[in-house]
């Protein structure tokens, strides 16, 4: 790799193209996906498929007012768009997108990941609280306690695939496995184990709903709920305000997806072994946000309690039994061989 | 709004839902004292859509109060229609032909059906589910399509008329019917309860939530599924039965919970209901005329009636005082939707925010029937 | 403790019957009528708002301006008026206005009329920004139609 002055501008341009084109592209891609699932169309007036939408979109909320209502902490509450999209943007910086696509190899990737995610979790309590609208309030504290309550089973099981490769650095743990899907930590027959080949996809379980639930997304959009809450911690927002949370929304998603991607389905490697390129990560990751288009669209929202019993009596049991089983095992292998 | 939020030293503070908001579909409005997610008190506020239909009954003619009917529940216009027309029947003794009451009953089932229909969809999308009301439209549509063809019109439907019903119905219509019926029988188990009623989420936000007992019910005069929903079985229909509903052979769902749960699943069940009624219906519909001889200028004789129908949300009272002149003396309407939903501030004490919302779904509201 | 786990087998046995709907739905045709392109046709007993009936064979509005269908509107949208030309017994319509904004399409109107004059006209693209285009001069419409 040369170090010259060009790599990371490249790399700046990339990115910033990667996320404006998901971030527009996706919400086409859900509006279509949503469409078919309930044997409507969708958007198809504007281009071919309606694929100029997301472009008329944008341009309708940026000619829009920005409209600052009286009352509101004007600081706080044009920070927090800014706020969602910037960790989100952020974050794919550490994310090794091939093995010789990766912005910035960070020894503590996953580390810096899971707290700039914590940041885009701010965003919404700013802009809640900012907004001085009372369901706005109601939904920014949903939204702090929902992120605490699956917080923790989604890094209990992050540490377990710690444990497992031995490393903190996504490249690392991406690269531990190599070769067929045999390999990847949701299904490690040729692992350390035959028992852990058992546990790990229901970590695997785990960590999605812990994403969905990370990322807002139905049913556990606790914090938009619009038939609660109008438009939650959004209500305020008009214009392209409205449009960076949006967008920022969407961006959380695809670093979910790649996260979840590297984490547990061997990253850029392909499924059996033999190719291993950007175009398998690509894949997998647009695979995993079809599924969150999809059970957006299944199931109808849970309910804030319900949620955090999900997480407390569910989620975090099972998850720390994988931990302690891990660790049991991986002694346990250890003292084998 | 723009002021900032104070908290009472209680540190209650009061929500304001609707008349704008997406849960009330309509202008209803409830203020809501809320304690953090909780609601300590809950107080609907009426009268945004307050159009005096008591009086415009007053000021025109008997058949000139017709067309307000359906808009008073605009989801299941013809039982308000046929309300309405049972008791100007009633009033001036006017005989329906056999064929008339059968083509009312199956009409006014098909109506229920839909009204149904929306609501559930309606009521899956409060819970934060959008595809189930895509696919309830999809159902609805083909009795709206049916109704269609015979009334002329979607929604409003005004079909009855005094002493029969507008127009008789054609051959296409029961070949649409019956085909109707077979293509809901074969979706229900799959689209409506395999998707919506066992799932989990939809359980664990139904199942405990919003009890409503039968004295709630006694107190506030709750009808309908909210009153069957409680375990009284009670259903117009059956306990004083008009039209040709004796002949006809249907139960009368009912669960004794008393929770949302028991009245969506009385809802449901009361679909299934439906298409048996119209079945049988179709099957022993008679020939003959479909319109009385009635004057056309109608000039009952001086008297008080009253007249119940079930709608699809409950009972449907028309009290009918007449003068002997061309206009009614006094037409009082007692609508279901309001009886069910004044219960609402009782039961949604204590409840958190998300669940009275729910709670609200599952007594399926048609605000313009509660402001008449 | 027995109560705990079949929630979580049932509950996640619903979840993937669900899923598996949807995922089936995704792959049937569209329904939706994609309406500006397909316009749908009106069956014949639709009731849109009202118009006049022309003679068969003198094109002229069967209508008599007996004043009926003004008087048995609930809502007053009609107004008619005619006048006798001389020589002859009949009046001879001369204005028929139908107020469009307060209109129900109750039908009242065509079933007051003895002299088949009046019937609902299957229009309905009536969109408009102004209250103006929907004060309907019915004469002059018939007067187009024929
Ligand atoms: S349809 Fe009804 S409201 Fe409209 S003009 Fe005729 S009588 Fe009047
Ligand atoms: S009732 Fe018929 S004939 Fe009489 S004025 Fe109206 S349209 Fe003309």
């Amino acid at each position: 790799m040369d170090t010259s002055i060009w790599e990371p501008i490249i790399y700046l341009v990339g990115i910033m193209a990667f996320a404006g084109l998901n971030a527009a592209y996706l919400g086409w891609c859900e509006r279509k996906g949503a469409g078919h699932i309930q044997r409507r169309i969708g958007p198809k007036e504007v281009g071919w498929f309606g694929l100029l939408q997301p472009l008329a979109d944008g341009i309708k909320l940026m000619s829009k007012q920005l409209l600052v209502p009286q009352g509101v902490d004007g600081i706080l509450f044009r920070a927090a768009p800014i706020l969602a999209m910037v960790p989100a943007i952020t974050s794919m910086v550490a994310i090794p997108f091939s093995e010789t696509i990766q912005a910035r190899s960070i020894d503590l990737s996953v580390l810096l990941i899971f707290a700039l995610a914590s940041i885009g979790m701010m965003a919404v309590l700013i802009g809640g609280w900012a907004s001085g609208n009372k369901y706005a309030i109601i939904s920014a504290t949903r939204s702090v306690s929902q992120n605490i309550a699956y917080e923790i089973p989604m890094l209990v099981t992050v540490i377990t695939i710690v444990m497992l490769s031995g490393s903190m650095n996504l490249e690392e743990i991406a690269m531990k496995q190599e070769g067929g899907f045999w390999n990847w930590n949701i299904f490690p027959v040729a692992g350390e184990s035959i028992a852990q080949a058992i546990i790990m996809p229901i970590s695997f379980i785990i960590f999605f709903i812990c994403s969905v639930a990370e990322t807002n997304r139905a049913p556990f959009d606790m914090a938009e709920a619009e038939s609660e809450l109008i438009a939650g911690f959004m209500t305020e927002y008009g214009s392209m305000g409205f449009g960076l949370f949006m967008m920022g929304e969407y961006l959380n998603i695809v670093v979910g997806a790649c996260l979840t991607t590297i984490l547990f389905l061997g990253g850029w490697y392909g499924p059996f072994g033999f190719t291993s390129s950007v175009f398998w990560f690509l894949l997998k990751i647009y695979i995993l946000i079809a599924t969150f288009i999809w059970i957006r669209w299944t199931f109808p929202r849970t309910q804030i309690y319900k949620l955090l019993n999900l997480s407390w009596k569910i989620l975090i049991p099972f998850s720390l039994a994988i931990l302690l089983l891990t660790a049991v095992f991986l002694k346990v292998e250890g003292f084998l061989i | 709004m723009t002021v900032p939020i104070q908290c009472t030293p209680d540190e209650t503070f009061v929500l304001n839902l609707g008349p704008q908001h997406p849960a009330t579909h309509g202008v209803l409005r409830v203020k809501l004292t809320m304690d953090g997610e909780y609601v300590v008190k809950a107080e609907p506020v009426l009268g945004y859509i307050h159009r005096m239909h008591e009086k415009m009954a007053e000021s025109g003619t008997f058949a000139q109060f017709m067309p307000n009917t359906p808009r008073m529940d605009y989801l299941s216009a013809l039982s308000y229609n046929q309300g309405y027309v049972m008791a100007v029947e009633r009033a001036a003794g006017i005989e329906v032909p056999e064929r008339a009451e059968y083509i009312r009953t199956i009409t006014v089932e098909l109506n229920r059906i839909s009204s149904h229909l929306l609501w559930f969809g309606a009521f899956v999308l409060d819970l934060g589910g959008f595809t189930p009301l895509l696919y309830a439209f999809d159902d609805r549509e083909k009795i709206l399509d049916l109704l269609e063809r015979i009334t002329g019109s979607r929604l409003t439907y005004c079909y009855y008329r005094f002493g029969g019903v507008y127009n008789d119905i054609d051959d296409e219509f029961i070949a649409g019917t019956r085909e109707f019926i077979k293509r809901l029988r074969s979706r229900l188990p799959s689209m409506y309860h395999d998707l919506v009623t066992g799932n989990i989420i939809l359980i664990k936000r139904l199942r405990d939530i919003g009890f409503v007992t039968q004295e709630t019910c006694r107190k506030y005069g709750a009808t309908g599924p909210v009153l069957r929903g409680s375990g009284v079985q009670y259903d117009v229909r059956k306990n004083e039965p008009y039209s040709v509903y004796p002949e006809l052979d249907f139960d009368i769902p009912c669960y004794p919970e008393g929770d949302s749960m028991a009245r969506y699943m009385v809802r449901m069940d009361e679909i299934t209901q439906s298409l048996r009624i119209i079945e049988q219906a179709l099957d022993k519909l008679p020939e003959g005329p479909v319109n009385a001889k009635v004057p056309k200028v109608l000039k009952p004789g001086a008297g008080d009636c009253y007249c119940a129908v079930e709608a699809a949300r409950g009972t449907f009272g028309c009290r009918l005082v007449c003068d002997g002149g061309k206009n009614p003396y006094r037409l009082k309407l007692r609508s279901p939707t309001f009886s069910n939903l004044s219960l609402f501030g009782e039961v949604a004490e204590g409840m958190i925010l998300a669940d009275a919302l729910a709670f609200m779904g599952s007594l399926d509201l048609v605000i313009p029937c509660i402001d008449r | 403790m027995s109560d705990y786990w079949s929630d979580v087998i049932n509950g996640t046995r619903s979840l993937v019957i669900g899923m598996n709907i949807t995922v089936r739905e995704l792959f049937k045709p569209v329904i939706t009528e994609q309406y500006p392109h397909f316009v749908p046709v009106m069956t014949p007993r639709f009731r849109g708002h009202i118009e006049l009936i022309g003679n068969e064979e003198t094109g002229l509005p069967n209508c008599v301006v007996c004043g009926m269908c003004q008087r048995a509107c609930p809502s007053s949208c009609i107004t008619v008026a005619g006048e006798k030309p001389e020589g002859s017994k009949k009046k001879v319509l001369t204005k028929y206005i139908l107020d469009f904004t307060k209109c129900s399409l109750c039908g009242s109107c065509v079933e007051s009329c003895n002299f088949n004059a009046i019937k609902f006209s299957h229009d309905y693209n009536l969109a408009s920004t102004r209250k103006e285009d929907y004060i309907f001069d019915l004469v002059k419409r018939l007067e187009e139609q024929s």
